[in-house]
């Protein structure tokens, strides 16, 4: 089965590239990228500003069942044109990481399908190899202590 | 974002599909990172796994069938006893961290482009 979702990242670049085609006309994926209430259901987070202009910021912010904050993150819109691309700064707050820069193109392919291509440039190479095991490495770290020690030992 | 990453793996059970993704869901759950854990150490039989549970012996039992679905354990028959192994070669696949990152991204997607797919325009 062929993945629908790819990411590129070649080794030593800093920067990935996340492809995914749609069963989507290309107006319904742009609207689900600019539309407070849709981004917040499909990216599980609170939108607290979006701001879809040149110039223009965002806010998301993400709490837990008690109300305490676990995720936030913010940054400014560089570009938008609309059904054709975003270009904008990802920060997550309270993180050791810089911004990125993203690139957003919105492709038609046919009338019911289009494509995104989300091109991400982190300050390093370093940098971006950090990210992309991100969730890896929240998959693991939660793991219970002797699997992890044998996990190393097979490395 | 550590508990949003965490819901996104803990969505499905489902080892039939794609094995190579799977592996990742099937150490979301802590129970079953547990068992991996007292397998690694020895063989065992699924009694044996199941008395270091509190949880009943069929949630083990389903636990222990979605790790051998996922190639995480295998099994050995002694007499009639069936003891489960750790599958050293399975756990290294864990070791490819980009799949997770792709996991997420593609779980997120396919949520955009169900809700859209329901998408009504406003009046």
């Amino acid at each position: 089965m062929e993945q629908k979702t790819k990411i590129a990242a070649e080794n030593g670049k800093q920067e990935i590239v996340i492809t995914r085609e749609f069963d989507l006309p290309l107006e319904l994926l742009f609207k689900a990228y600019v539309e407070s209430e849709i981004v917040e259901q499909w990216m599980g987070t609170k939108v607290l500003k979006l701001e879809n202009v040149k110039h223009g910021g965002w806010q998301f912010e993400t709490t837990d069942p008690k109300g305490n904050v676990v995720f936030q993150a913010n940054g400014v819109i560089h570009e938008i044109i609309e059904n054709q691309k975003i270009t904008r700064t990802f920060e997550m707050e309270n993180t050791p990481f810089p911004a990125q820069l993203e690139f957003l193109e919105f492709e038609k392919v046919s009338d019911q399908t289009s494509k995104l291509t989300m091109q991400i440039v982190y300050k390093s190479v370093e940098m971006r190899d950090q990210m992309l095991k991100l969730p890896f490495a929240q998959g693991i770290n939660m793991a219970h202590n002797r699997l992890q020690d044998f996990v190393n030992k097979l490395k | 974002m550590r508990s949003q990453i965490t819901a996104l793996y803990l969505q499905s059970n489902n080892c039939t599909m794609e094995i190579r993704r799977d592996v990742f869901q099937a150490i979301a759950d802590p129970t079953r990172r547990a068992i991996l854990s007292l397998v690694a150490l020895q063989a065992m039989t699924p009694g044996t796994i199941a008395e270091n549970f509190s949880s009943s012996r069929q949630t083990i039992s389903k636990h222990i069938q979605i790790l051998s679905e996922c190639e995480l354990l295998h099994q050995t028959q002694n007499g009639r006893e069936i003891f489960y192994h750790l599958n050293p070669e399975k756990i290294k696949e864990i070791d490819h961290f980009i799949e997770p990152f792709r996991k997420m991204w593609d779980e997120k997607f396919n949520k955009l482009e169900a809700i859209m797919k329901n998408y009504q325009p406003k009046k």
